[in-house]
């Protein structure tokens, strides 16, 4: 069925099962609820890293997605607050507005490689914080606060989002919906590796010129690729700042940016669903060492040290060791 | 003007030097060391220890800063970069290592050193003064002189030595130097080692004039990386260069725009992209370094 063998069936089926009802209902019974807040974020950040993961995919290091994702908050929060649009509208406007302006950013930056383009890109983040702080519709520092949560929408009269307002727990909501967006970034990621542009950019990623000379079209695969990249980084952070309810130019900084990197080498460069584990990994495993208060970082930063250490290649890497090449 | 130049001069000796050190292990092993400023910042404490608090003369201190640092830079190439940059499919994936490293000695930096900001005595008083034309306390002065004589003595290193010269080899091409009979896993180590010790000698040296706290590490390795993106990647003249230019944008930038505050570094961090997007490779940078 659509060339996937039942294993791969059976797994999506459980992931699913996990995530929809096991999670709910295991957080139920242990009474953490603030684990939904930590979960949402987790899927919320994936999407984001789902993004870089994917410029990763066409060779490049990308430390700029805090940057959309920022850019991502800031439309959704001025479109809901100062236009009063519907989030749900925003929230496809806030990526596609990242996806021009990686496209604008894109045409001279994309020429970069390597560390060039992982310093510009770290350059790039420091610079939206910075305009975010100056420019006057963005409100500075003190950023934008109150946002109303997400309100229903109804076509022809059948309700077919809730009105958040509402709702008795919205953390639930929020972690549906998070999750409901995170699958379907997921979704698309695979389609895009396994189709013809998949190929191509497996092929740019490992000699450019290479591709370049049996006649693909590096400069338009990696605008669109980037493009991609930034959408989700922008419907990331938009969403992130509708359950926040305010955005500042501290929401998504430099370390964001490296966090997103370090969620898809984490999880495995090599690996479409690389960037989900390695941001539940490190997020959620940041969270989990709270408990040991000023050790926190350092019980933290040694496990990360030790996994790379020994699985340099991503957690992901212990499963496909034994053979097999994807 | 003066008194831009001065600041422009002091501030880029100073930033040289940092950017020394992160090129220096970048041309080496292709690693981009994001735990740089973390190394400054031990280095700013280790002198701390040991003039502001021990009072141990401060030439001294700044001789142990460089030592810890060397000794800590070492370890961490031998037992940590290297196994991973033999076991790693892709080589970027030592990135991901060096924001570990750089989050382990935050921590530490936190439990040992406590997040408070330190400063120590000054080593010389007095204020230069030409006619309040330029104003420049001496230490500052001093701190100058020093900084811009250990990137004399590096250069030196560089040039002259055997070691200086089979690290330039390493830098150029790894397989060829090896096949000229160097001893590359011993000569990555000491160029790594080298390249902390330069972070942890700015550190001691300028913990004089600007203290030192927990939060510099991450700020001061942005600036090192801007600085290496200027000149070009790998390349020793490009740092120096980097580390100038920044340190005159700065100065005359806070000068032109001091009530707008922020507004420099945008400047800055805006042209700079201008600039890189007309030359990727920076002012002397191989090509797709």
């Amino acid at each position: 069925m659509l060339g996937f063998n039942l294993k791969q069936l059976t797994g999506v089926g459980i992931f699913l099962f996990m995530i929809f009802i096991g999670v709910p209902f295991a957080i139920g019974v242990t009474g953490r609820w603030d684990f939904y807040f930590t979960l949402t974020s987790v899927a919320l950040l994936a999407i984001a890293s789902a993004g870089v993961w994917l410029t990763f995919y066409i060779g490049r290091i990308n430390i700029g997605q805090g940057a959309f994702a920022l850019i991502g908050a800031y439309v959704s929060a001025i479109l809901v607050v100062k236009v009063g649009w519907s989030f749900w509208i925003s929230l496809p406007a806030a990526g596609l507005f990242a996806a021009v302006v990686a496209i604008l950013i894109g045409l001279p930056i994309l020429r970069l490689r390597g560390v060039y383009f992982a310093m510009i890109t770290l350059v790039l983040t420091q610079v939206v914080t910075l305009t975010a702080l100056a420019l006057p519709i963005t409100n500075g520092a003190r950023g934008i606060s109150n946002i109303p949560l997400p309100s229903g929408i109804s076509l022809f009269g059948i309700p077919i989002l809730p009105d958040f307002v509402a709702m008795e727990s919205t953390k639930l909501a929020f972690y549906y919906t998070a999750c409901i967006i995170m699958l379907l970034t997921y979704a698309a990621l695979y389609r895009l590796v396994n189709s013809r542009l998949g190929h191509l950019c497996r092929s740019m990623q490992q000699n450019e010129e290479l591709a370049s000379s049996i006649g693909v079209n590096i400069s338009y695969i990696r605008i669109v690729i980037f493009a991609i990249s930034s959408f989700f980084g922008g419907l990331g952070g938009a969403m992130f700042g509708s359950i926040a309810q305010s955005v500042y130019p501290s929401s998504f900084q430099v370390a964001d940016s490296v966090n997103f990197m370090l969620n898809c080498f984490l999880g495995g460069l090599g690996y479409v669903f690389g960037p989900m584990l390695g941001t539940l990994v490190l997020y959620f495993g940041w969270d989990l060492l709270f408990e040991f208060g000023k050790y926190q970082m350092l019980i933290y930063s040694t496990i990360l040290i030790i996994i790379i250490r020994f699985l340099p290649n991503g957690l992901l890497s212990i499963r496909f060791s034994k053979g097999g090449d994807k | 003007m003066e008194q831009i130049l001065a600041n422009g001069v002091y501030l880029g000796s100073q930033y040289a030097m940092i950017a020394l050190g992160l090129t220096l292990i970048f041309a080496l092993m292709n690693v981009l060391n994001f735990a740089h400023g973390q190394m400054y910042v031990i280095g700013g404490f280790v002198t701390y220890t040991f003039y502001g608090h021990w009072g141990v003369p401060f030439i001294l201190a700044l001789v142990m800063s460089c030592v810890t640092l060397a000794i800590l830079g070492a370890l961490i190439e031998r037992y940590l970069f290297a196994p991973v940059i033999k076991g790693s499919a892709r080589e970027e994936s030592t990135m991901l290592l060096a924001a570990g490293i750089a989050f382990f000695l935050d921590a530490v930096i936190l439990l040992v050193f406590g997040e408070k900001q330190r400063g120590v005595p000054k080593i010389v008083d007095g204020v230069f003064n030409w006619d309040f034309r330029l104003i420049m306390p001496y230490d500052r002065i001093l701190i100058c002189v020093l900084a811009i004589l250990s990137i004399v003595a590096f250069i030196a290193l560089m040039q002259y030595t055997k070691t200086g010269r089979a690290l330039r080899a390493l830098a150029q091409d790894r397989t060829a130097a090896q096949l000229m009979g160097v001893n590359v896993d011993r000569y990555s180590m000491i160029g790594f080692a080298l390249g902390a010790m330069l972070a942890g000698l700015v550190g001691g040296l300028l913990v004089t004039i600007t203290g030192v706290n927990l939060g510099m590490g991450g700020a001061t390795s942005i600036k090192a990386f801007m600085m290496v993106m200027i000149g070009g990647a790998g390349v020793i003249s490009g740092a120096i260069w980097g580390g100038i230019i920044l340190g005159f944008m700065e100065a005359i930038g806070l000068a032109l725009l001091y009530q707008y505050g922020d507004i420099t570094y945008l400047v800055i961090f805006v042209s700079l992209m201008i600039f890189l997007a007309v030359r990727p490779q920076g002012l002397m940078g191989k090509p797709w370094g």
